[in-house]
């Protein structure tokens, strides 16, 4: 189907002088757009009806009506949610990860991303490929050794690591920072070298080439991975559920499945609320920022 | 060329007198390893050590104090559960970036086709659920899901189509895990491939148009050679994320029921953390590794390629 109607529009695209083919066009766009109608719908559905489901309550919930529908709205799912100290903690405990993630994620990777793509060193051609291979590595693969490297650490040394919110810290830049450097390294690889030359001529050093050409040339760059690294961050799952457990260093996405579903009775117009409102951030920011953010995705996988 | 700027400069500020250290603190290279140590530092003690690691690890017994060699393996082979999720994992993994590619790739001709100034807000809406933690998209379909309230038999009773038991049978819950996989990650195939398609030249096009091409030949001549290898690209890291994916089994189906929808991830956590034997679970992570370095070679080599057309 989607063939035929293609086709149809690349025909009328080609060969445009033709009266029947503007005809033919016009239906073709009429099918595109049924069916970006229809994909849209399968794709927004679930968080729409997250929506619906957070304006109604428990009665109406387990009621026989169209569960399409909200018969009484009502807010009270926000309010008892931003009311209860368990929620507002988990979001802040995931605002802190992921702020702090950032920063040391961005700290991390311009640096060496600009080690990397301007001033060769023995075995950095070797490391930026090696950069490139522990961002294949997925986080399933290590959290089992990692779990029992701090289990151990913990009997030497007597600091516990498990349970404590602060070691998302360092267990999330694993992540982020090699994605974020290898797309640093191919906006910084496409900067001119006249440019960094003519600095160093007029006697800039490397921490000035650094900060004051390189950061805002490529800062179109920066923007999307930082908005990458709060996105992971955000929505880190593994690594929280494995090394958290008590509910005062839990972050969002584990708050929410383990402390809202009490008992054998789901209070799923809270769980819902709570996922929508967990939702958000990344949401509010993909709206504002959708170009960087879509440059970050393409980025990686076309430079890499 | 930059070398030699670097050496004029370093020449007229070298009048001052300088120790061999703080020289060689000067280097350029030093300089660079320097900024880059953080990062290796990184990669080395929480990637690369824990990766090996996790190889001694499979090797000792589940209080981790005996060397107990490939018992932890030959343990695995005998049970029926861990071919029944390598068989999932592989089910999963293909079958969700098979559907993730073809879903994409359509929706990216559709937007493609639409005129130019509609495209962005079609390409905004239709990337929201790969920006939706999937953590909490996931919980989402799992309420769809719902065996009592389920809103998809809501909607299905009203054609008189019986309930579905989407989380409760084994098939059905090994479609369902698909399902929300392909939900969120076709978003991300549509973005790719609309990249693609729109770096495809124009001229291509005409000069097959000219020669009688029809939309068969042209997309099977033109459009595809030209985007053959963002579709492997793609392809491949999906197949690797989906491979490894955690959180959409975990949350809607935890496994169940009686471990049918497990993958090598979940099934790991379930053994290594819930059961509390960690080497166990190191060894059956352990298994993800070879598709992820075939995966990681293809994509290598890609780059490689690309990076030497470049220069």
């Amino acid at each position: 189907m989607s063939a035929v109607t293609a086709g149809a529009i690349d025909q009328a695209a080609r060969r445009p002088k033709y009266g029947s083919m503007s005809r033919d066009r016009r239906w073709a766009l009429r099918w595109s757009y049924f069916f970006l109608v229809l994909f849209a719908i399968f794709f927004l559905m679930p968080p729409i009806y997250m929506f619906i489901t957070s304006l109604k309550t428990s009665a109406e919930i387990s009621a026989e009506t169209n569960p399409w529908w909200v018969y009484h709205p009502t807010l009270s799912n926000y309010i008892e949610l931003l009311t209860a100290p368990s929620y507002l903690m988990f979001f802040r405990n995931s605002a802190i990860v992921s702020v702090f993630v950032v920063t040391i994620t961005m700290l991390i990777s311009v640096p060496a991303a600009f080690a990397l793509s301007r001033m060769k060193f023995w075995g950095s051609a070797t490391l930026a490929t090696g950069v490139f291979l522990t961002y294949l590595i997925p986080e399933t693969l290590l959290f089992l050794p990692l779990f029992k490297m701090f289990a151990q650490f913990n009997e030497l040394t007597g600091i516990e690591l498990i349970n404590r919110w602060w070691v998302l810290l360092f267990l999330y830049p694993t992540l982020t920072v090699p994605f974020c450097t290898w797309i640093m390294i191919g906006y910084f690889a496409s900067i001119p070298k006249e440019l960094d030359e003519a600095a160093l001529m007029d006697g800039a050093n490397y921490r000035q080439i650094l900060t004051r050409v390189f950061i805002p040339v490529a800062l179109p760059g920066l923007i999307a991975a930082t908005i990458f690294a709060f996105t992971v961050s955000w929505a880190q799952f593994l690594y929280p559920l494995a090394f958290t457990t008590s509910i005062d260093q839990l972050v969002l996405p584990v708050g929410i499945i383990t402390t809202l579903n009490k008992g054998d009775v789901f209070n799923w117009g809270q769980i819902m609320t709570g996922a929508l409102l967990g939702a958000a951030p990344p949401l509010i920011i993909y709206a504002f920022l959708m170009d960087y953010y879509i440059a970050g995705l393409t980025a990686g996988a076309t430079k890499g | 060329m930059v070398d030699a700027v670097i050496g004029g400069v370093r020449a007229t500020t070298g009048v001052r007198k300088r120790s061999g250290f703080r020289k060689a603190m000067q280097r350029k290279s030093t300089i660079a390893f320097f900024m880059a140590s953080p990062l290796i530092l990184l990669i080395g003690l929480l990637v690369l050590y824990p990766a090996l690691y996790s190889l001694h690890l499979a090797t000792l017994n589940k209080s981790m104090e005996r060397f107990v060699g490939l018992s932890n393996f030959t343990f695995l082979f005998k049970r029926e559960t861990f071919w029944m999720v390598v068989q999932q994992s592989c089910i999963f993994a293909i079958t969700a970036v098979l559907f993730k590619a073809i879903i994409g790739f359509i929706v990216a001709h559709f937007v493609h086709n639409i005129p130019a100034k509609g495209q962005r807000k079609w390409r905004g809406m239709l990337l929201v659920p790969w920006v939706i933690p999937p953590a909490m998209s996931t919980l989402a379909w799992l309420w769809l899901f719902d065996p009592s309230y389920s809103a998809f038999n809501w909607i299905l009773a009203v054609f008189g189509i019986g309930p579905v038991p989407w989380t409760g049978d084994a098939y059905w819950a090994r479609f369902s895990v698909i399902l929300v996989n392909v939900w969120i990650g076709a978003p991300f195939f549509m973005i790719m491939y609309l990249a693609a398609l729109k770096s495809v030249p124009e001229q291509l096009y005409e000069a097959a148009a000219i020669d009688g091409a029809n939309w068969w030949q042209r997309m099977w001549f033109v459009t595809l050679p030209m985007m053959r290898n963002i579709i492997a690209v793609t392809a491949l890291f999906s197949l690797i994320v989906t491979f490894a994916n955690f959180d959409i089994v975990r949350i809607l189906t935890a496994g169940g029921p009686i471990d049918k929808t497990h993958v090598f991830a979940t099934w790991a956590f379930w053994l290594g953390i819930q059961g509390g034997d960690i080497p166990l679970g190191a060894s059956v992570s352990l298994f993800m590794v070879p598709i992820l370095a075939t995966a990681a070679v293809f994509i290598l080599r890609d780059i490689h390629r690309r990076g030497n057309e470049a220069s």
